[in-house]
């Protein structure tokens, strides 16, 4: 009996060099784990926190690639969760709250009942108009933040604490925010895979590719995709915590449909539907933010060249760049 | 209502009418599927026999008249609800879950069956409960040991039988097979005809279907519709002599 096979196609070992690629592609992984890990060793607190900035992007373009990449679902509204994680951070500490055991449970707390409510009007839609709901969401939920006059208002505040791992531990300490935000990616990237390789990942799969189909089989996709919008709004917001440490900023921009825009460059640079593929294109795009503006005030101009060239030369992106994939996924 | 025989159909479509605008594509159409009974559904290009077909499934919505299922009037159901009482569709183009493979398109029929779309933790690949399930679905349409391949690389014959064994996983009761003959080679359509043999008895099956050959050989009764009304139903001989369906669908050099 042939092997079992319940997973994509997408996940399958390429054709070309048995397994070779894919041996690549973990080799690949592990050496920028290793990169990233090392770099705060070098006490260069510059550097440290470029790579507490790719950790804390990854996991916002993980959460949308599980809605864009498995759900076919393309938010264009996703930052507004990244914002309420960031605002999260920045209130609490007003309470008196600094752990980080209640600020990052209370940040995903907070983004799954947004996400959850937000998601159950905008799931009654599809395809355009779903993009536009999901935008005219984090727009309100944006100007809510700049209403707030007595939180700076557009402005926003200094965040008043930093977060508190316990005891001497900072999230204000560059190494302990960059360690941190790898590990959570490293957990996130783990219940992605479980997740999108489960049943639910399956059903979410083939609610993706056939909606009427699914019904026709007995099953409404709705129920699904709230679960999956709920879930990635809540790994969205514990981003958002990583963020407010990171600049030690609260501001309504945090939750721009610029930064929206940005989350949804870094799945389609590096490939939606393979989680790891969305982590490279976050660490490529704060890569590239970094370098392209020492160069330049225009590096958003060779930003967009860099999408067009990925777009028209890349099938797979910076996955299928790696792996050798040229499958006809689009995106 | 029963039938003469006393036994309540599967299927019971009452007085359906169904209008696009001024075009009548269902007109006062009545017909039951008893359990185990194949019923064909014949009739020229544009007859409406997709839109009733769409109709029993949930797709479409009539503009009056009444589906009963088992007896019980299923009208304000969901597609899904449908589906999940015992209503398994095929279509006239095989509609399959592209990204997923042979035997995952199979898995979906069987966790939406089992209920078990929200176990969000457990890997699904090499749970034996729906490699089980897989393999007697592919076992009955004679895909056995296809199950690794991606549905998306099969060819149209094989999608057709992938979509039959997406339906049967399902656990249905009713069948609506749309056309599932056309566009299949000689050789593929005569397997595809002794497959749908070996279902006879087992599911009530609504069979819309061009190729009246085929028909003939396999339907218990068939109806005639054309112009979205049924105008001839009755056993096979009754309706290849049936001077209207002659006329209408069939033609004078006919059998």
């Amino acid at each position: 009996m042939p092997a079992p096979s319940l997973r994509e196609p997408d996940d399958a070992p390429p054709e070309d060099g048995p397994g070779s690629r894919r041996r690549l592609l973990r080799a690949v992984l592990f050496a920028l784990l290793l990169a990233a890990l090392a770099v705060p060793l070098l006490g260069q607190p510059y550097y440290t926190k470029l790579v507490a900035r790719m950790a804390i992007f990854a996991i916002a373009a993980l959460s949308l690639d599980l809605l864009v990449g498995y759900g076919g679902l393309v938010s264009f509204g996703h930052a507004a969760f990244f914002g309420i994680g960031v605002y999260t951070a920045g209130l609490l500490p007003m309470l008196g709250i600094r752990q980080a055991v209640v600020i990052v449970p209370a940040a995903a707390l907070a983004g799954a009942l947004v996400g959850c409510v937000t998601g159950a009007v905008s799931l009654r839609a599809s395809g355009l108009y779903f993009i536009f709901i999901t935008l005219a969401f984090a727009e309100m939920i944006f100007y809510i933040a700049q209403g707030l006059r007595m939180f700076g208002g557009d402005d926003g505040f200094r965040l008043p604490a930093a977060t508190l791992l316990g005891g001497e531990l900072s999230l204000g300490h560059p190494v302990v925010l960059a360690y941190t935000m790898i590990g959570l990616l490293l957990v996130f990237i783990y219940a992605g895979r479980r997740i999108a390789a489960s049943r639910f990942g399956q059903v979410v799969v083939a609610a993706r590719d056939d909606e009427g189909k699914l019904r026709a089989i007995g099953l409404s996709p709705f129920p699904g995709r709230l679960l999956l919008y709920t879930i990635a709004s809540a790994m969205c917001a514990v981003a958002g915590v990583g963020f407010a440490n990171l600049v030690e900023y609260v501001s309504p921009a945090s939750m721009s449909w610029i930064q929206s825009g940005e989350f949804l460059f870094m799945v389609i640079l590096g490939s939606a539907a393979t989680l790891v593929g969305p982590v490279l294109g976050a660490a490529a795009y704060v890569g590239l933010e970094q370098v392209l503006s020492s160069w330049t005030e225009h590096w958003m101009f060779w930003l967009g060249v860099i999408l067009v060239l990925r777009v028209l030369l890349l099938r797979q992106g910076l996955y299928g760049l790696i792996t050798g994939r040229r499958g006809a996924g689009g995106a | 209502m029963t039938s003469a025989a006393g036994v309540t159909p599967l299927l019971d479509l009452r007085r359906l009418t169904k209008r696009f605008g001024a075009l009548v594509v269902t007109d006062d159409v009545s017909l039951t599927v008893l359990p185990g009974e194949m019923h064909a559904l014949i009739g020229p290009n544009g007859a409406g026999k997709s839109c009733l077909i769409g109709q029993i499934s949930g797709e479409l919505v009539p503009d009056s008249g009444e589906v009963l299922f088992r007896g019980a009037r299923v009208d304000d159901l969901s597609i899904q609800a449908r589906a999940r009482l015992g209503v398994a569709r095929a279509y006239q183009v095989p509609r399959l879950f592209g990204s997923l493979s042979v035997e995952g398109n199979t898995a979906i029929s069987e966790i939406v069956r089992s209920r078990s779309a929200f176990h969000l933790w457990a890997p699904a690949a090499g749970q034996r409960g729906l490699q089980m399930a897989a393999a007697a679905a592919l076992a009955q349409v004679g895909l056995q040991g296809q199950g690794h391949r991606p549905s998306a690389e099969l060819a149209h014959g094989e999608k057709r039988q992938l979509e039959l064994a997406m339906g049967l996983a399902a656990a249905p009761s009713l069948l609506l097979l749309d056309e599932p003959l056309a566009g299949l080679g000689p050789g593929d359509s005569d397997a595809m005809v002794g497959l749908l043999r070996t279902f006879k008895g087992r599911y009530g099956i609504l069979l819309v279907e061009h190729d009246v050959e085929a028909v003939f050989a396999l339907a218990d009764r068939v109806s005639v519709l054309v112009g979205g009304r049924l105008i001839a139903s009755g056993a096979p001989e009754a309706i290849r002599g049936d001077p209207a369906v002659r006329a209408a669908y069939l033609g004078d050099d006919f059998g």
